[in-house]
Parts: structure tokens; sequence; C-alpha cells
């Protein structure tokens, strides 16, 4: 016997956010200097439907499952659009597409998050990419000289701590035991052994 | 033991100054609580009931004679004059000011130690087998691995914010003394057909309120990729570890819902592509480790001399020669043995020791041991290379310092959280159960007939008293708002190891030692020659237990 339709369902689920979604503040710390930030970072959700048209014009860093989306019909405005992955997306959805993209950005829905590290580190050490890495979100002062190991040379922070505070702590180490994107050998490549 | 070079002293020190500015910025209202909280727990500090916390790492559990000096003097001059060493072979200190931890840290700088991702969602100190080194049934001495795990975890960028805290314990030996079941990641060393050694490798074991005991997810990892491996495994862990619910957040939650296969073959796929990249170990890298971990200048003895003056000595002294049963260990070399400093004497919370005790520790580790210490995750004190001529010296210093308790192994050698007199999280007191067991079960005749138990206590679900792997288990339990006890039997953290079961109905405090003995009466009555608890419990089981505990009085 036929059962009756189901309606028709419009979309596949819109991706939900994990906790807050990413400010943009207007200042951010640039490899080792403040400077404005160039970018727009639109929001997941939403609610009207964007598409390529209606697409707002400038630098702009796109939700990862947006982008996807829209990739194919982007392709003459690579030099402004990037994206940002929230915690729960793994670099690899990235992946060898990173190459096209001037900037990539990591959410830290809670600075506690850590998953954006391992973003950073595979877009950098496994995927070569060498654009801008850009933490957003939550993270905190004390995570900078640990997000730069693993590949970040951007900080959009949005807490209430002055950023002259922020690169100093960039300085907390001088050395490391383990390799990371900022340092190919680990220590027991570099030490004297004999 | 291992040395700090250059390297490691100004990584240890910058951690200091930049955990010092830390205490500053959040003592200057600059930092807020909920920031400051995981930075001050990968420097030790936890904040407890009654004061804050410090624990302090003891890398694999060794330390020389120096370092239990300063650790002496900061129990004077910070703390209340005594320290406690704990499960995972750390010590800590249960009164410091939050003030003045960046100075009890850099004192511990001074002479290579810290207290560093000691707690907090990060890679903790890695542990091993007290016996390394020096035990009969050890094929390769697991240290010189434990060091290298120890700087690769060591601030490791990437693995700072694990979904939850991420413990690794390594075995070199038959007899697994290191519970590395117990544990996120247990490694054991092994030899393949070919004479190449190399890891056995377990993951997703851990205690807590969801005990599970780990299982192999590779028989034979290449010595080479060790640090490869680990860093794959906690890869994987980090991006796929639950987040939304802390109690579900352990890797051993991971591996159980995904199950030990697909979590191997991404384990493996991640690992593909970093195995014969900058982490895969040097063979420079590990004869450079091992050279920290050299045999100790041994004398000469010859075969069965130092026996027999053991012989002699223990004849004329029954004392001395219970002591020599329990609490010395069979050494490879001949001459020598190890010797357990029991810190659980009756009425002491299990670990405890005071300031001189440390001293003391120093001083006959100085004279009779090369001046080195460990740490055992039972909570005792090892010197690992003692002549056999020198035992009866030692032995009579060890009874004046109150380390000589013979009872190593025994009933009474319990593990013991620090419970209700501490911990916020406590559902009940677990110190004073322990004392109350040590009190009834005095005669030491009956302990030695009884031979090895291990019996473990935990204030709460959480476990910090490994009750789940305690032959026989204590569980602190609320009911309403009153302290009851749960006894467990049938657990074990060897090679063996298994998780009790709970024999039923919980009881109040008092009804504890009287339990405790009706359990160890059904024992005796059933026991065959030679057999211990634990080998009683597994042929006759749970019931036989059961109805005397329970059975009603006529
Ligand atoms: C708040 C009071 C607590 C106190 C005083 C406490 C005390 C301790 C101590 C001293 C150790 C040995 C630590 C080491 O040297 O690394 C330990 C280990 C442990 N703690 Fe706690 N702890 C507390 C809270 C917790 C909580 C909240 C959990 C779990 C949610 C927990 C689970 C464990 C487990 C499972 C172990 C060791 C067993 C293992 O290896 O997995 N503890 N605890
Ligand atoms: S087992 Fe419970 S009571 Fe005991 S120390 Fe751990 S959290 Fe506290």
């Amino acid at each position: 016997m036929q059962k009756p339709a189901k309606p028709s369902v419009k979309k596949p689920a819109v991706k939900q956010p994990i906790g807050e979604q990413p400010e943009n503040p207007a200042k951010l710390i640039l490899d080792g200097a403040i400077v404005d930030n160039q970018w727009n970072l639109l929001p997941l959700g939403g609610e009207e439907e964007i598409t390529a048209d209606n697409l707002a014009s400038g630098k702009l860093i796109l939700p990862l499952s947006l982008w996807l989306e829209l990739r194919e019909q982007l392709q003459d405005r690579k030099e402004e659009i990037g994206v940002w992955l929230d915690s729960d997306e793994t670099a690899d959805l990235v992946g060898e597409h990173a190459a096209e993209l001037p900037l990539i950005a990591a959410h830290f829905p809670l600075f506690t998050d850590g998953r954006a590290f391992t973003v950073g580190r595979l877009l950098r050490e496994r995927y070569g990419y060498t654009g801008e890495v850009r933490a957003v979100g939550s993270f905190i002062r004390d995570q900078l000289t640990y997000l730069k190991r693993c590949g970040f040379n951007a900080f959009a922070y949005q807490g209430d701590q002055p950023l002259e505070g922020l690169l100093e702590s960039m300085a907390d180490f001088s050395d490391s035991y383990q390799a990371a994107a900022d340092q190919p050998r680990p220590i027991f490549r570099r030490r004297a052994l004999a | 033991m291992y040395r700090y070079d250059e390297q490691d002293h100004k990584l240890v020190r910058e951690r200091v100054a930049q955990f010092r500015g830390q205490t500053e910025r959040y003592l200057a209202g600059e930092l807020k609580e909920e920031e400051f909280l995981p930075l001050r727990l990968q420097n030790g500090l936890y904040v407890q009931r009654l004061a804050p916390m410090l624990r302090i790492a003891v890398p694999y559990g060794l330390m020389n004679s120096t370092q239990v000096r300063r650790l002496a003097h900061i129990t004077r001059k910070y703390d209340k004059g005594y320290a406690h060493f704990t499960t995972r072979q750390n010590v800590q200190l249960n009164w410091p000011n939050l003030e003045d931890v960046p100075d009890i840290l850099a004192e511990l700088a001074e002479v290579e130690m810290h207290a560093v991702q000691t707690s907090g969602n990060c890679i903790r100190n890695t542990t091993t087998d007290q016996f390394a080194g020096v035990a009969q049934d050890e094929l390769i001495d697991p240290r010189p691995y434990c060091e290298l795990i120890r700087q690769w975890s060591t601030f490791h960028p990437e693995f700072a914010f694990l979904p939850r805290k991420f413990k690794i314990a390594v075995c070199g030996a038959k007899e697994d003394r290191a519970a590395i079941r117990a544990h996120d990641i247990g490694i054991q060393i092994v030899k393949n057909d070919q004479g190449e050694t190399g890891f056995e490798v377990l993951v997703g074991g851990g205690l807590g309120r969801t005990p599970i005991l780990g299982v192999t997810i590779r028989e034979f990892l290449p010595e080479a990729h060790l640090l490869s491996y680990l860093e794959a495994i906690v890869r994987v862990y980090n991006q796929l570890g639950r987040r939304d619910n802390k109690f579900k957040a352990r890797i051993k939650i991971l591996v159980k819902a995904m199950g030990a296969e697909e979590f191997a073959r991404r384990v493996e796929a991640e690992w593909e592509q970093i195995k014969d990249g900058a982490d895969q170990l040097t063979p420079e890298a590990i004869e450079w480790s091992k050279r920290f971990f050299p045999e100790p200048t041994y004398k000469a003895f010859s075969n069965g001399h130092g026996e027999a003056v053991l012989r002699d000595q223990a004849g004329e002294d029954k004392a001395f020669s219970r002591w020599l049963e329990r609490n010395t260990f069979p050494h490879r070399v001949n001459g020598y043995q190890s010797v357990t400093l029991s810190t659980k004497p009756t009425g002491i919370p299990p670990g405890d020791v005071t300031d001189r005790q440390l001293e003391a520790i120093a001083d006959l580790a100085d004279k009779y041991s090369f001046g080195e210490v460990r740490v055992t995750h039972e909570q005792n004190v090892v010197l690992a290379d003692v002549e056999q001529e020198k035992l009866f010296d030692l032995w009579q210093e060890a009874r004046k310092h109150g380390f000589a308790t013979p009872n190593i192994g025994t009933l009474t050698d319990m593990i013991c959280c620090p419970g209700g007199d501490y911990c916020s999280l406590a559902n009940a007191k677990s110190i004073p159960v322990a004392e109350a067991i040590q009190r009834k079960f005095d005669d030491l005749d009956y302990l030695y007939d009884l031979g090895d138990l291990d019996l473990n206590i935990s204030g709460c679900m959480n476990a910090c008293g490994h009750h789940h792997i305690g032959h026989i288990g204590i569980l602190g339990v609320d009911k309403k708002g009153e302290e009851f006890y749960q006894v467990q039997l049938g657990g074990s953290s060897n090679e063996k190891a298994s998780l009790g079961k709970v024999l039923g109905p919980s009881f109040s405090r008092d009804e504890m030692p009287e339990t405790i003995g009706k359990i160890l009466d059904v024992f005796v009555e059933n026991r065959q020659p030679e057999e211990f608890f634990i080998d009683t419990y597994n042929r006759i089981g749970l019931q036989p237990f059961k109805e005397r505990v329970y059975a009603k009085a006529s």
C-alpha cells in the first residue's frame, strides 16, 4: 500500500553554529603588528538565502558550508573571498582547495574548545597553505603563543584586553620541544646528541 | 636520570615567567576567573574545599635526592610541612597560597622540576613501573621512552585544550605495574620475532564514572614511530572527542562509541600522513635518551652471597624478616634488592609524608641507593638499588623515620583518595575508612597470611582512588545526605586487568571494617593453597561473598 507522500523537504538543514558566532573586530593582529581589519565576516544562518548574486561586495569571510555551495560561482572573486571553519569543521573539508583562498579562519566558540589548533597545523603542514590563517571567536591572550606555533598569523581578538598585551604574549616562549607549523624539527633533531 | 640541558632550563624558566604574569594579571582583575582556570590547572594549581592545591610533576615517578630535599624545603616554607604522593607518581601540596605559587615554581625550576600539565585538559605526566631498570621480569627499560614522551607532550601547542585530561602510561616488563589498561593510552614495550623493539599500543582505558579498560589498536609499532603514533591518536581525539558533556569527553567514550576498529582505522590513516615526517625518532635520539639511564656503578657480588647474609639476619629477627618479605623486591643484579618505603602506617593518610620524612628519604637515597628516589602509583616510595648487605641497616633507619611498616602489597597498603576531608566533590570521607580498616586488621601474621591484596578507596565516582581496579574496592556514595560506602570485588590493575563488580547495597562507615572482615573470612575459608584473594574470587565468584555479607543475623 502506498503511503501518503511526505511534504517535500526544502533544503538540507543549514549547519547550526556551535555556540556564539565569531565577531569581527575593527582591529586585529596580523604578522605581529596591530592593523585595521580589511575583511567582513558573514555569520552562519540569517534570514534570507545568500546566493552568489546577492553576496555583499568587498573582502568577505564566508562560513564553510556557504563557500562550498558557492565556490564554483565565485571563481572571479577569489582574491576577496575567505572562509571560516566552525569548531566542528576539520581542515580536510577545505583540504586541497585551500590554495584558492587568501584567508582561512578557525573559530573558537569557547576558548577551551581546542579543535582550531589542529586546523591550523593541518592547513600549514599537510596542505601547504601559505595564506592568512586567522583565529576568530573567544580565544584568549594566553593562547596566542600556541596558536602561533600551530600556524596562525592573524588574531581577530574580541575580548577586552589591549592588543599590545597580546603581542607581548607571543614572545612567552623562545624555543619548543615539538615540531609544529613554526618549527619543522623537533628538539631531538636539533640538540647536539653526542 | 634525565638532566636538563640549557634548552630545558630555558623553557621551564619561560613557563614560570609566563605563569607569574598570568597570576599577576588574575590578581589585578585583568584575567577573568574562568580564563585563569585552565591556565592555573595546567600549572598544577587547583582550588579545593579548603585551599588551593599544587600538584608537582614527578616525570615517571623519578627524583634525585636534591629534588626531594627541595620539596621538603618547599613544604616547610610555603605549606604546612607535609606533602602527599599521588596515584600518578606525583607530589601534591595541600595548602600553598596562590600568590606564592610562582615562587614555588621558580624554586622547583632551579632543581629541574615543574608542575606543568599535572592538571587540566591536556597530556599529563607520563607514568611507568616503579621498578623500571631493575626488575627481573623487565624486557626493556621504559624510562628513555618516557622521557621522549615527556618532551614531546610538554607545552605541546596543539594539545593544550583537549576535550578532557589525557594520561599515558608505559610498561616494559611482563607484569604490568603501571596499570596501563586504566590509561587513555597504554604502551607495552615488546620485541617482535626479529628481535626489534616496538610497542603494543592500547587506547581508551580510564576510570572515573564510566570505567573502561584500554584495548589494543596496534600490536607492534616500530620504535621509531612512537611519537608520530601518539600524535596521530591525540589528533584524532582532539578533533572528534565530545566537547558537549564533560562526563563523556574522555577518549574512552569516543573509542567505545566509534568502535575500536574504526578508531584504529582513523588513527592509522592520520599516522600514514605523518609517520615519515620530523617526529620519526632517529636512532641517535633514542640512544641519547638511553644514555640518561645508565646502569649505576654496581659492585660485583657473587651469586647468593647477599641472600646468605640476609637469611642469617632474618632468622634472628622476626620483624626484619617480615619487612624483608613484604617491603623488598628482587633485583636483576646479584647482591642488590629494591626497597619500598611504606607511607601507610596506621592512622596517617596514605601517601602523606612530612618535611622531615622527605629529608630522611633523600638521606637514605644518598646513603643506600645512588641518590635516586621513585614514587609508586600505590603512593609509596622506592629505593631501587640497595645492596643486600645493607638492607638491615637501611631497615633500622627506615623504622626510625616511620617508613618500615611491613605492609607493602597487603590489605593495609591501600590506595585512598583525599576524599571528603579535602575534596569538595566527595560523597563521603575516605581517609577515616582507610584508618578504621587499618586499625581492625593490625595483626601482621593475619595480613601476611592473606597475602597480596589491593584495597582501593574513592570518596566518589570520579575514582581518584582507583576503586574499580582494587581486588576490594570501596566507593563513597551519598544516601539521602548521609555518607555510605559501596563495596566492589574482583578488580585488578595488572596485565590481567579487570573491573570490580558491585557486591550489593552499601554500608555505613561503622559497618565497613566488619564487612571487610566477613569478605576476608569467605576468602580464608575458601582459598586453596597458594591462592591470593583475587584468584579465589575468580574461582568462586561474587555469590559466596554476597551471601555472607548480607546474611540475616540469626
Ligand atoms: C576536586 C577534587 C579532586 C581531588 C582532590 C582529586 C585528587 C586526585 C589526585 C590527588 C589524583 C592523582 C593525580 C595525579 O597525580 O595526577 C587524582 C587522580 C584522578 N582523578 Fe581526581 N581529584 C579531584 C577531582 C576529580 C574529578 C572531578 C575527576 C573526574 C571527573 C577525577 C578523576 C580522577 C581520576 C580518574 C584519577 C586517576 C585515575 C586515572 O588514572 O584515571 N578527579 N585525583
Ligand atoms: S574520588 Fe571523588 S572524593 Fe576522591 S578525590 Fe576524587 S573527586 Fe574527590
